[in-house]
């Protein structure tokens, strides 16, 4: 009997998985094994030592520590937003609402320059904050401004949906059998929203981890004191330190498979909770 | 990480239902809370910035831009911004078009962490993905003293700035249009091959139209962050001026040299195509919405 | 066209869709594939359309083996459940696409084309609606277009995925009588999926019956509804009683009552479970009744044609339910009563056994 050639009914599929994965591998794929590949040259005590540095140490507990806060900050205020935007009608929402993306277009850089020339000594609001005692450019605060920056869409645009989607029936289920509007919020809304939530702190800190661009005009780069992990890359580049960037990138690199894999986790969740695609 | 801007063309329902909903409603006061803090948030942290390009970029008047956009480091710096997004834009819709069909109109094994890879270029810090080309086409490279003897400049030159690009905006299509595919289903694809097309009239005839504003979007912000990519282009570019500046490299050197007015005329052009991004986005968003609304009751009927 | 299926196997992962399934579809006959949600009836259709591919076996359409025969080759109209019209295009332009794109060569003009769409709309008399879009029609209009643009590349077999699941009763009630009427003017070879067994009964010629990936029975409608092969056809044709009780001596006992019909072929002893449609039963009054099933009456229902009865079992029947449909004239001969006591006589009985029964998942067998 001969044998039975496979029929696919729609066109391409050999032809577009093909150059997905080979386009896949060339760009993404190779290029970041090349990461583990170098750092596989180095023998397990160099590359601990590379990555523990106190300089690097010191990084890690600045991009971590102020990329957490800068994401439960956007966590709270990103859920009033969404709320907001969702819930009340207010003049200038529809402008409000196209802004919240202002961060995902706005070039880092820019909004570097322009978050420093806010809050230097001089600036807008560091004339008034810096008589206060409190110093917000050219230290680890300027780090949490600028993150907190470019955090700002990610929760609000997972949880928008959500909160659109909800049935105004649980709410009034919940109304009519005696609780108050708190209540009802921390027992009824907060457990349907709270997958996306996290998921948005989950991106935005994801996010904030790797910056760069917007971080690095303001945060003054002093050494133990502001300087972020990526910048560490760059130094250790700048010093033609190949190896030694290339061990911190591959530390960053393991980082955000897990985040990774943590977020597709959340939004699993998140579709499963409230029975749509985030 | 801009994997959650997917655009929303389900209609709007109306939001008054809400406020005038006694169950869905919250006390005034608590309702001005929640106003107040969140307007005042995004007015320090979004609104604010932005004045500030502008304040700043104008402070020394209009002349500041006819001296920078007269400059010719500048001008090239435009033009190579241009260039690297006009190179990667189209390269990665191809792929996002290619990867979108395969995985919304077929089953295969290993679809999930197809999936998960192409998302990874947005969780990878944009060091990192500069400094991946540096590992790969330095001169300390796998391909380096290969490159150096066929005289190939990529790192520190305008393949390596394209390259970074391509990398950072990578999912940004695909990621748009995966979704989307999926939400349509086969049916009308199905549909037109039982009716006797083939391969490409399929696509272009049935595929396509029902995705243009997706795709339309994808585009849109795959070009804006291909515009204003800083840190992985900054890994590769070497930074010499009139050659290997992005405009985005171009505002830090004028920035570091305290030319800040000149920075902040550069820097505003970029917070203008950002503006025009998010114009187009909230246009495209209305009239995708508008293509997939509902007919009102009655309108079909017999 | 005719066409003949033969041992299809589908399996989708664990999931056996279609286990072994050989049919005959005679030309120019309307069948309905009648069977519950998941029982291979749209893969089977799916499987003919070319739309799937079968793990095993064979199609042939006109005898010859569409195995190897693309979807595209196949010259089969396939009315998909969601219509699947092209939501971009007019009505018109959905209706002409299978003539628009055809090979150079064979395509017709365009003032062939406009006068085919329109001579179709015509046939669907929708021609008004020519310049509207999907999204602008009704359900009912919809699956008349989709039904105009598979006619429209001419095809030799129409298959129709639950041609009438999305729409509403009164709109159903409509398109099946006009389903029918078009058939019986076209003579097109016709296979319909459905789970609902009145539509298939009403509109088909012939009916196949599915369950589990298994053909159940082939027949016309009167067939499979008077004359259920299998136990699982008969519970879900139509409401049935059951009565689980114990082959004696040739016939059904169920606790100390007997049943008056025969135990068929079944072996002495077996459990068994006894079938009845409501209009096979009668109810017998009076403290001199002996046979059949006892059970009392809880409710009442005659304000129809026909008067029904719901009953309770008692003693050996203890804890089944029972419903009987009785004309009105002997409904007002027995003037029942709720919590009489009255005893069930069968004037036919179908009886399977138990294991049978489980295994097709009908009725609630204790």
């Amino acid at each position: 009997m001969a044998a039975k050639r496979r029929l696919r009914v729609l066109p391409g599929f050999g032809l577009s998985l093909g150059y997905t994965f080979t386009y896949l591998s060339l760009i993404v794929l190779v290029p970041l094994a090349a990461v583990f590949i170098k750092t596989s040259s180095l023998s397990m005590l160099e590359f601990w030592n590379v990555v523990t540095t106190p300089r690097v140490v010191a990084s890690y507990k600045l991009s971590f520590g102020a990329s957490l806060a800068a994401a439960g900050i956007n966590t709270v205020f990103g859920l009033m937003l969404a709320w907001a935007l969702v819930r009340y009608t207010f003049p200038g929402k529809k402008l409000v609402d196209a802004l919240i993306d202002l961060p995902f277009a706005l070039p880092t850089a820019v909004a570097g320059i322009a978050l420093t020339a806010l809050y230097a000594k001089n600036g807008w609001l560091g004339q008034y904050l810096e008589p206060m005692g409190i110093k917000i450019a050219f230290g680890p605060w300027g780090v949490l401004v600028a993150l907190v920056f470019i955090g700002v869409p990610f929760v609000v645009r997972t949880v928008q949906p959500i909160l659109e989607d909800l049935d105004t029936e649980f709410e009034e289920a919940s109304a009519s059998l005696g609780a108050d509007r708190l209540q009802t919020f921390w027992i009824v809304v907060l457990p349907i929203i709270f997958p996306a939530l996290l998921t948005g702190f989950a991106l935005a800190f994801a996010r904030a981890v790797g910056e760069y661009g917007s971080v690095i005009f303001i945060a003054g780069n002093i050494p133990m004191v502001s300087e972020i992990t990526p910048l560490m890359i760059i130094t250790k580049l700048e010093q033609y330190d190949y190896v030694g960037a290339t061990a911190i990138a591959a530390v960053m690199l393991v980082f955000s498979f897990i985040l990774l894999l943590i977020i597709n986790g959340l939004q699993a969740w998140t579709a499963r909770r409230t029975g749509r695609e985030v | 990480m801009a994997g959650v801007v997917t655009h929303r063309a389900h209609p709007v329902s109306d939001l008054s239902r809400f406020e005038n909903n006694p169950a869905t409603r919250e006390p005034p006061w608590v309702k001005r809370l929640i106003l107040g803090l969140a307007l005042s948030f995004f007015a320090v942290f979004l609104l604010l910035p932005l004045f500030a390009v502008f304040a700043e970029a104008l402070r020394k008047g209009w002349d500041t831009y006819r001296v920078v956009l007269t400059d010719s480091d500048a001008l090239a710096a435009i033009q190579l911004t241009l260039l690297a997004a006009a190179i990667s834009v189209p390269l990665n819709l191809v792929f996002g078009v290619a990867a979108a069909w395969s995985v919304a109109k077929f089953d295969f094994r290993g679809k999930q962490w197809l999936v998960t890879f192409i998302d990874l270029p947005f969780s990878v810090s944009p060091v990192v993905a500069g400094l991946i080309y540096v590992l790969m086409f330095g001169a300390q490279g796998w391909f380096g003293p290969w490159l150096r003897e066929h005289d190939v400049k990529i790192i520190f030159a305008v393949p390596g700035i394209v390259l970074a690009t391509i990398f950072v905006t990578f999912p940004f299509i695909a990621r748009e249009l995966i979704p989307l595919m999926q939400a349509q289903g086969r049916e009308e694809e199905e549909a037109a091959v039982v009716l006797g097309a083939r391969g490409w009239q399929v696509f272009w005839m049935v595929t396509l139209p029902n995705i243009k504003w997706g795709l339309l979007y994808g585009v849109i912000l795959c070009n804006a962050r291909a515009m204003g990519e800083f840190g992985a282009v900054s890994v590769v570019s070497g930074k010499i001026r009139g050659q290997t500046n992005t405009m985005p490299l171009q505002v830090e050197i004028l920035y570091n040299e305290y030319n800040f007015a000149a920075a902040f005329a550069m820097a505003s052009l970029l917070a203008l195509l950002a503006l025009a991004t998010l114009v187009l986005k909230s246009w495209i968003e209305h009239a995708s919405r508008r293509d997939y609304a509902p007919v009102p009751e009655g309108r079909g009927k017999v | 066209m005719s066409i003949e299926v033969k041992n299809i196997r589908k399996s989708f992962g664990n999931f056996v869709a279609l286990d072994g399934v050989s049919l005959d579809f005679p030309s120019g006959e309307l069948v309905a594939l009648l069977g519950p949600s998941g029982c291979g009836k749209t893969t089977l259709l799916r499987v003919i359309a070319g739309l799937e591919q079968a793990d095993e076996g064979t199609v042939l359409l006109e005898g010859e083996d569409a195995s190897g025969t693309h979807a595209r080759e196949r010259r089969v109209g396939f009315v998909f459940q969601h219509y699947a019209l092209f939501r971009h295009m007019t009505v018109f332009d959905n209706v002409a696409f299978g003539m628009r794109v055809k090979p150079r060569r064979e395509r017709p003009n365009e003032a062939a084309v406009r006068r085919k769409v329109t001579e179709l709309l015509e046939l669907v008399q929708l021609d008004w609606l020519a310049d509207r879009f999907p999204s602008q029609l009704s359900g009912g209009q919809r699956q008349r277009i989709a039904l105009a643009r598979a006619l429209a590349v001419e095809p030799r077999v129409l298959l129709l995925d639950e041609p009438f699941g999305a729409l509403d009763a009164k709109v159903r009630k409509e398109l099946r009588r006009w389903l029918r009427r078009l058939h019986d003017d076209l003579h097109i070879t016709s296979i319909f999926v459905t789970h609902d067994q009145e539509e298939a009964l009403e509109v088909a010629d012939r009916v196949v019956l599915m369950d589990h990936g298994h053909v159940e029975q082939v027949g016309s409608p009167e067939e499979v509804y008077r004359h259920p092969a299998t136990a699982f056809v008969y519970g879900f044709l139509g409401s049935v009683n059951f009565f689980h009780g114990r082959v004696d001596e040739g016939s059904v006992r169920v606790g100390d009552d007997h049943l008056g019909a025969s135990g068929g072929d079944v072996a002495h002893g077996a459990e068994v479970v006894a079938f009845a449609r409501p209009y096979e039963l009668d109810i017998v009054t009076g403290s001199d009744a002996t046979g059949g099933v006892a059970a009392k009456v809880t409710r009442v229902l005659s304000f129809g044609v026909t008067a029904r009865v719901e009953l309770d079992g008692i003693n050996g029947s203890a804890g089944q339910h029972f419903e009987v449909e009785l004309t009105r004239e002997r409904a007002l001969e027995l003037n029942l009563t709720e919590g009489q006591e009255v005893r069930l006589v069968p004037s036919r009985l179908r009886v399977f056994e138990r294991s049978v029964v489980v295994a097709a998942g009908v009725g609630v067998p204790q």
